[in-house]
């Protein structure tokens, strides 16, 4: 059973930074961007035999997963100047220094994995089980994002929601109330358009499951999130239905909604609980069912507004 | 012993990506490099994580918790830079850094 761990482990790692140097390398861009999108999926499962099933949840969704609809998106926009750009390559000499220098840092890295940390590590783990009742959730993780570290996780909404604006900023004046992108027209009759009527029903109860499951099993509000975004990028891509305007007042809603609730929580903790995002311990798991189920929404929207990108239709008057 | 051999892979990534960074001039392929960077970084936290098994746990449930913060925050940042190359193509014509671009390929020079 062990060797067989091994063999999987060795394998696995293999392929993976096979993967990763063929995505570095590659002449086409179109290849390298799906050599990355394998890669994270192997990724997480590298995660899960770090026994990190929430991390691997969260790798696949949006590691691999938005991040290479996001990248495949753009790289087939930018393959018109892609030739040109080729040119601009350093010359061998400079790339062999760089190749060196680069080995240089992962030696050292790897010398100080393989050897270099001895004894007892470091860990938390013993003071998050201690307070793990007062928190109402069963599952550490969800505890550290929502309770012990919950500043992170709203400081976190407000990282999405400032790229979301920066994203739309980026818009021409004319273009601004616009949609993203071109209107999707496809076969009425296709598979895509199938697939688009069948899956979201299933992946909108699937990504509603994993955040409610989160406060006991793997799960949690992005991982749900991700999934509630990729069910409405897929009706959008089938044209069902169209992307959204920048002015629409639902919209912003649905962004605020989250960062807002969130921010309300924390100072209602400061009255009543003792401080910002302290919550009292009858209520600990109602409040952060709470903060969690506005922000499934935003976190949705926003993932789905970033992939969707700058509005580039004008709108309509 | 499985977590010092995903510590090697993380080692692995985050040198394949530094050398992407440098070496390809494409802005798209440096950001993918980047991504690598960042999983490399990511996944060192990870194996950390794993040597801090303790109280039951099989790994330290606090840099896990942060990882899943920083893939999320990893996202916005290349949503962004993913936007800005779009806007800079359709004003340029071309994502290229240089400082002395080359023509527009629609254009005559």
């Amino acid at each position: 059973m062990n060797e067989l761990a091994l063999a999987f482990d060795v394998g696995l790692a293999a392929t993976a930074v096979a993967l990763a140097w063929f995505s570095v390398v590659a002449r086409s861009t179109f290849a390298a961007i799906v050599a990355f999108v394998a890669y994270g999926l192997l990724l997480s499962l590298v995660w899960m035999r770090l026994s990190a099933p929430d991390v691997a949840l969260t790798e696949a969704a949006i590691g691999s997963g938005l991040t290479g609809v996001l990248l495949l998106s753009v790289g087939a926009q930018l393959r018109p100047g892609e030739a040109a750009l080729d040119l601009e390559r350093p010359g061998a000499i400079l790339r062999s220094v760089a190749a060196l220098a680069c080995c240089a840092v992962a030696a050292l890295l790897a010398l100080w994995v393989w050897g270099g940390v001895t004894g007892p590590a470091p860990t938390l783990a013993p003071q998050a089980l201690a307070e793990l009742e007062r928190t109402g959730v069963e599952n550490p993780i969800t505890a550290v994002l929502m309770a012990y570290r919950a500043t992170d996780t709203m400081l976190e909404k407000i990282v999405l929601l400032l790229a979301t604006i920066g994203v739309w900023s980026l818009t021409p004046d004319l273009k601004w109330g616009g949609r993203s992108g071109p209107r999707q027209t496809v076969d009425p009759d296709g598979v895509l358009v199938f697939l688009a009527r069948a899956l979201p029903p299933v992946g909108v109860v699937i990504g509603v499951y994993i955040l409610w499951v989160s406060s006991e099993k793997p799960g949690g509000a992005f991982q749900g999130g991700t999934i509630l975004a990729a069910m409405w990028l897929l009706v959008m891509l089938a044209g069902l239905m169209d992307a959204p305007g920048t002015r629409r007042r639902r919209v912003t809603l649905a962004l605020l909604a989250g960062p807002i609730v969130f921010v309300a929580v924390g100072f209602a903790g400061c009255f009543i609980a003792d401080a910002f995002l302290a919550y009292p311990v009858d209520y600990a798991k109602a409040l952060i069912l709470l903060i969690e189920f506005p922000m499934l929404l935003s976190i949705a929207v926003m993932l789905g507004l970033l992939v969707l990108g700058t509005p580039q239709r004008s709108a309509p008057r | 012993m499985s977590a010092t051999l995903y510590g090697l892979v993380s080692a692995a990534l985050i040198g394949l990506g530094l050398y992407g960074l440098i070496s390809n001039p494409q802005p798209l392929r440096k950001l993918l490099a980047f991504n690598l960077v960042g999983n490399g970084v990511f996944l060192l936290f990870g194996v950390i994580a794993r040597r801090g098994a303790a109280a039951g746990f099989a790994g330290d449930p606090i840099p896990q918790a942060l990882v899943i913060t920083g893939i999320v925050v990893a996202f916005s940042a290349s949503a962004l830079a993913v936007a800005l190359l779009k806007r800079l193509f359709q004003e340029a014509g071309s994502t290229s850094l240089r400082s002395d671009p080359p023509p527009r390929a629609d254009e005559p020079t």
